[in-house]
């Protein structure tokens, strides 16, 4: 009970310092919108009838958020406190490493959740996006918000092992978060890609959550298009979980504290 | 618990080598201490002489090769399960930490309160540090020996058992030290067992009960700094000029060497001196730096 309410704690204390970096709120909430911007502009045509390319990139664009501020964000930031000495203080108190765990869950989380809120309404309001119209796809997209952000942040604590330092954190991260974004859907229709790629994808995250994405804010008629020719929702979940339990092994079993 | 022993540390043998491209550095070569419940005890030495390695052990932050270590009662190398109960006694104040930037001290030191059952009144810590005018301000503008009270806050909100202190006081003005010397003895004056490490003489020898005088991972003595090297029983050295030139003796009685030398003068004794060596002598002695 005290790890998680140590938990809630840090939650609410790391949401406080996300807000006042006014970089990373600037970086974090406006980015997504940038860049639905710069290909809502560029790509004006229409991948069906009634069907923009902006309506389908914002899926990829959600499902990308949770990547960058989870695991992105988290790979990089947990190297630089340990480059810092924040993660030995913390080592030195009673606090329990499940309890900062579940602080970066709650700060992404919220994090993501403002960001989706800022580029849904942006899209709605500039683009022409169609926003899901029945509760049950809203319920879904919740879900999946909540399920990535966990998922992608075990995965970003998980990873916070591997860069030896704060400084090469950036480089050895960023490359593996693009090329997963590349060959899961999110600047590219899907199911335009090769097969051999979209079997390499499949074994990530990122796809599911992109092809989950698509569920909620394309017409019903777009599964037939998917690798399984449904949304296969019962096999995202299962497959995120299955991610969620594996970053969660590995993050307790390699977090480092500090750099010795 | 400790307190029936009287025993808050207690080390035996303590080994730890470290594996370097240039080969294999021996930081803590055999270490024996015993740190009683309620001291001041000092670890003095040169950097690089195995201090934070020992202290670290001792934190539960580094392996050891070999030997014995026990605080408060337990291993802190194989605390399992038992590691935050035995956290939740202890407060440590490392040498290098940096803490959010952007949160006030304030809100610092009453969140770090939240991790500990005992936990003393946060503002209460604040205004013991002298930081109480600072308490809005965020911790990326304190300067350094603010920032380093801050450490010392966090350090002790949990009304540890046991202060660890890894050079406390590097890089402060004489009279921040000063205060800060106040607030040591005051936390010792409460109970708490203070283990500092340091570099300075004058600190260990204002704070320190005890000195342990280390060097390449060793212990070279551990006494009351007043005892330190046999400097209440050094000889002392007496000097004067004689026929143009510089004299010098070491003695035992210094009394009666100037009385007879004074009976081969007429008069005032040229350049008369008597000198006891300082802490520091004895100190560079004990280190091979004299």
């Amino acid at each position: 009970m005290r790890t998680i309410k140590l938990g809630l704690l840090r939650g609410g204390l790391e949401i406080k310092e996300f807000l006042r970096q006014r970089e990373s709120v600037v970086f974090t909430l406006a980015f997504p919108v940038i860049l639905l911007f710069i290909f809502g502009s560029v790509f004006k045509n229409k991948i069906a009838p009634g069907v923009t390319f902006s309506q389908y990139f914002v899926a990829g664009m959600v499902a990308s958020g949770l990547v960058n501020t989870g695991f992105q964000q988290l790979a990089i930031s947990i190297p630089m406190s340990r480059d810092l000495g924040t993660l030995k203080r913390l080592r030195g108190t009673p606090l329990s490493p499940i309890s900062y765990f579940i602080g970066k869950a709650i700060v992404v989380t919220a994090a993501m959740l403002f960001q989706v809120t800022l580029l849904l309404g942006f899209g709605a309001l500039s683009f022409g996006l169609h926003l899901p119209t029945s509760a049950a796809l809203w319920l879904r997209f919740i879900w999946l918000i909540v399920l990535g952000s966990a998922c992608s942040t075990v995965l970003g604590i998980a990873f916070s092992s591997v860069p030896k330092s704060g400084r090469g954190a950036s480089a050895t991260v960023s490359p593996v978060v693009i090329i997963l974004q590349f060959i899961s859907g999110v600047f590219f229709v899907f199911s335009d890609l090769p097969k051999w790629m979209q079997d390499i994808a499949a074994i990530f995250p990122l796809k599911w959550l992109t092809q989950g994405m698509r569920s909620v804010f394309l017409p019903d008629s777009f599964a037939i298009k998917e690798p399984g020719h449904s949304w296969e929702i019962g096999k995202i979940a299962s497959i995120l979980v299955i991610w969620l339990i594996i970053g969660t092994v590995l993050s307790v079993r390699s977090f480092k504290w500090s750099k010795e | 618990m400790q307190s029936s022993s009287g025993i808050a540390i207690e080390v035996r043998g303590l080994r730890k080598s470290y594996t370097t491209k240039s080969g294999t550095k021996q930081a803590v070569d055999g270490i024996d201490l015993e740190i009683k419940s309620g001291e001041i005890f000092a670890i003095l030495g040169p950097n690089g002489a195995g201090k934070t390695t020992t202290v670290e052990i001792l934190e539960g932050y580094r392996d050891r090769d070999s030997g014995e270590v026990s605080v408060l009662g337990a291993d802190p190398g194989r605390l399992g399960r038992t590691d935050r109960e035995w956290r939740n006694r202890i407060g440590i104040v490392l040498q290098s930490a940096a803490d959010a930037p952007d949160l006030t001290v304030a809100e610092t030191v009453h969140h770090f309160a939240n991790y500990y059952t005992k936990a003393k009144d946060p503002d209460h810590i604040i205004d013991l540090v002298g930081l109480s005018e600072k308490a809005k301000a965020k911790v990326a503008t304190l300067s350094g020996g603010q920032r380093r009270r801050l450490d010392v806050a966090l350090g002790i909100i949990g009304s540890p058992e046991i202060l660890f202190l890894d050079e406390p006081t590097t890089g402060f003005d004489p009279e921040a030290r000063r205060a800060f010397w106040e607030l040591i003895r005051a936390l010792r004056d409460e109970g708490t067992t203070i283990l500092l490490t340091t570099h300075y003489l004058d600190e260990a020898e204002a704070l320190a009960d005890r000195v342990a005088v280390i060097n390449k991972g060793l212990v070279l003595e551990i006494a009351t700094p007043d005892l330190l090297g046999g400097r209440a029983t050094a000889p002392a050295r007496v000097t004067w000029s004689e026929g143009g030139q510089a004299r010098s003796e070491l003695t035992q009685s210094p009394t009666d060497f100037v009385k007879t030398l004074a009976s081969r003068f007429d008069g005032e004794i040229p350049d008369l001196a008597i000198t006891r060596p300082s802490l520091e002598d004895i100190y560079l002695g004990m280190i091979g730096e004299l």
